[in-house]
């Protein structure tokens, strides 16, 4: 009577624990609810972190830390990216061989859209992000695509990004089956561990945001795309969200996938969409 | 933009303030590239700001000033509409100049 | 070693002292100048940015010594953000400034920059220096032939994320 007694605590004990530790990341099991899943998702920053203003998280470790806030505000009256902005909009001006411009491939001529990358193409049935849909541009025309990681891409994206400075993130996901799954595979990307140091993407930018990794000050995950891309003192130079998602996942000792990998997609897509309402702030400066 | 130098001059009654940003690597010859090479010095030695026939800001560099270089400071005696002519020269002969039009 | 007429034998000595062939372009100086030989001569003060003590560059630049000044005031974070880009800022109430520079001590080489401050010219500059580690970073006010300094330690971390 005792020992199925003990055996039926034990048991209920560790449902119990077991509970207690996946909860945060079920969310719903049957439903994919990408609304609530934003709204929660804000929530837990803007509690745990209740004097700093919502717009405020798209500044990143700045948003965390006064001493850095103002040697960032100080390099942000003359930034570093400067000439990565001035060489994208000369890119981005400059038609291709065939007489066609960039312009051509986006609504609204390319200006003031960048919040709205990255999309969920219902025909292809793929989540489209701002990089891939510029080397397609680049491709349907004649020309070679660039690198996603850096350079030209970067400074193409900084232009796209200035132009829609300020501009709340705003991303759709469809009612469609497909673009939720996309939605739960980056939200699954992002809190799943992986590499060497068993970290997931949450174990730095939701659980320690604000506080430090070595000598670094983490950023909060909300809103950490809304400053792409970045100029890095660590990189002395441009950086996209493909490049920063490959040499983080380098840096945490697991394997980095291709640029604009589908999962690479989908995570963007997750975290964007939870973002959705934060301004963008890009082309941005970052330690 | 051909220019390597960017430059903000706002005049604020009788100060100017100016603020300028350069494109220059800043290398400091202690730096290996990817084949293990050092990668030698380049560096602007010397910035000059003329304002009105003078000098009004002279920086001397060394290799300890960060790449794409910033200065700010202030000076008096000038006001909108004036020409700002900035030049500089490096360690390898090379040089830019440009002239820019206090705001 | 040339000799000018007219040049006091102390000053001599530190020209000596200094490796003065760079000086050699001087022409004639006033006798008792004491401004700066560094702010009279528009020449790029290369032995000083050679030094590799903070002692010896200001020596170099300046042929004196600097005594701390609380009317310098130093702006330089508590911990830089990224040791290649540092913003450090003077400013000073001192009257008739000719000349301010940049030490970082623990440098490889001390002097980091030296600025004229002509006649007209606010005696007040901010710029990005390298900071190789930890290190004092020391400003040098040269007003009215005397040198004032600041003094602030910035700390210089290895990047954690950065690797």
């Amino acid at each position: 009577m005792k020992a199925r007694f003990a055996l039926l605590l034990g048991s209920l004990s560790a449902a119990l624990v077991a509970f207690a530790l996946t909860s945060p990341r079920v969310i719903a099991a049957d439903k994919v609810d990408p609304v609530a899943d934003a709204k929660a998702f804000q929530n837990f920053f803007f509690q745990k972190f209740p004097t700093v203003k919502h717009d405020d998280f798209v500044n990143g470790p700045y948003s965390m830390n006064e001493d850095m806030k103002r040697q960032w505000q100080e390099k942000e009256e003359f930034p570093p990216y400067e000439f990565a902005l001035d060489a994208g909009k000369e890119m981005f001006s400059t038609p291709f061989k065939n007489g066609k411009t960039y312009a051509d491939c986006f609504p609204n001529g390319g200006i003031g859209i960048r919040q709205n990358y990255p999309y969920f193409d219902t025909g292809e049935g793929k989540v489209v992000t701002l990089e891939l849909a510029l080397n397609r541009c680049r491709e349907a025309n004649g020309e070679a695509p660039y690198s996603y990681v850096k350079d030209e891409m970067a400074s193409l994206t900084a232009y796209m990004a200035f132009t829609s400075r300020g501009k709340p993130m705003d991303i759709k996901i469809p009612d469609d089956p497909r673009a939720l799954a996309a939605f739960e595979n980056g939200k699954r990307y992002f809190y799943t561990r992986r590499g060497q140091m068993n970290f997931s993407c949450a174990s730095c930018h939701v659980q320690s945001p604000g506080e430090r990794i070595r000598a670094e000050i983490l950023a909060p995950a909300l809103g950490i795309l809304n400053a792409m891309p970045i100029y890095r003192s660590e990189w002395s130079g441009m950086g996209t969200t493909s490049r920063r998602f490959v040499t983080c996942n380098s840096q945490t000792r697991a394997v980095p996938l291709e640029p604009q990998a589908d999962e690479y997609r989908d995570v963007e897509y997750f975290l964007s969409y939870v973002a959705n309402g934060l301004p963008i702030s890009g082309p941005g400066a970052r330690p | 933009m051909a220019s390597s130098i960017r430059v903000r001059a706002t005049a604020n009654g009788d100060i100017t303030e100016v603020q300028a940003l350069i494109q220059h690597p800043m290398d400091t010859g202690l730096v290996k590239d990817s084949k293990g090479e050092l990668i030698p010095a380049h560096y602007i030695q010397v910035l000059k700001f003329e304002c009105n026939g003078k000098d009004v800001f002279v920086a001397n560099w060394g290799t300890a000033v960060s790449k794409d270089p910033y200065v700010k400071f202030s000076f008096k005696g000038a006001k909108k509409g004036d020409d700002l002519k900035i030049s500089w020269t490096d360690n390898k002969g090379g040089s830019d100049t440009t002239t820019a039009k206090i705001a | 070693m040339t000799t000018r007429t007219g040049l006091h034998p102390t000053r001599r000595l530190i020209l000596q002292g200094a490796a003065s062939v760079a000086l050699l372009g001087l022409g004639n100086l006033p006798f008792g100048a004491t401004s700066a030989l560094a702010a009279a001569n528009d020449k790029y003060p290369e032995e000083a940015f050679k030094q590799k003590s903070e002692a010896d560059a200001i020596k170099a630049l300046y042929g004196k010594t600097a005594e701390p000044s609380d009317k310098v005031k130093l702006d330089a974070p508590e911990i830089a953000e990224n040791g290649g880009v540092v913003p450090i800022a003077v400013t000073t109430t001192l009257d008739k400034v000719t000349s301010i520079s940049f030490f970082v001590a623990e440098n490889p080489n001390a002097l980091a920059a030296s600025y004229k401050i002509p006649d007209g010219t606010m005696p007040s500059v901010a710029n990005r220096l390298k900071m190789a580690k930890t290190s004092n970073v020391v400003a040098i006010v040269e007003a009215d032939g005397k040198l004032y300094s600041a003094t602030k330690e910035v700390k210089v971390t290895v990047g954690g994320c950065g690797g």
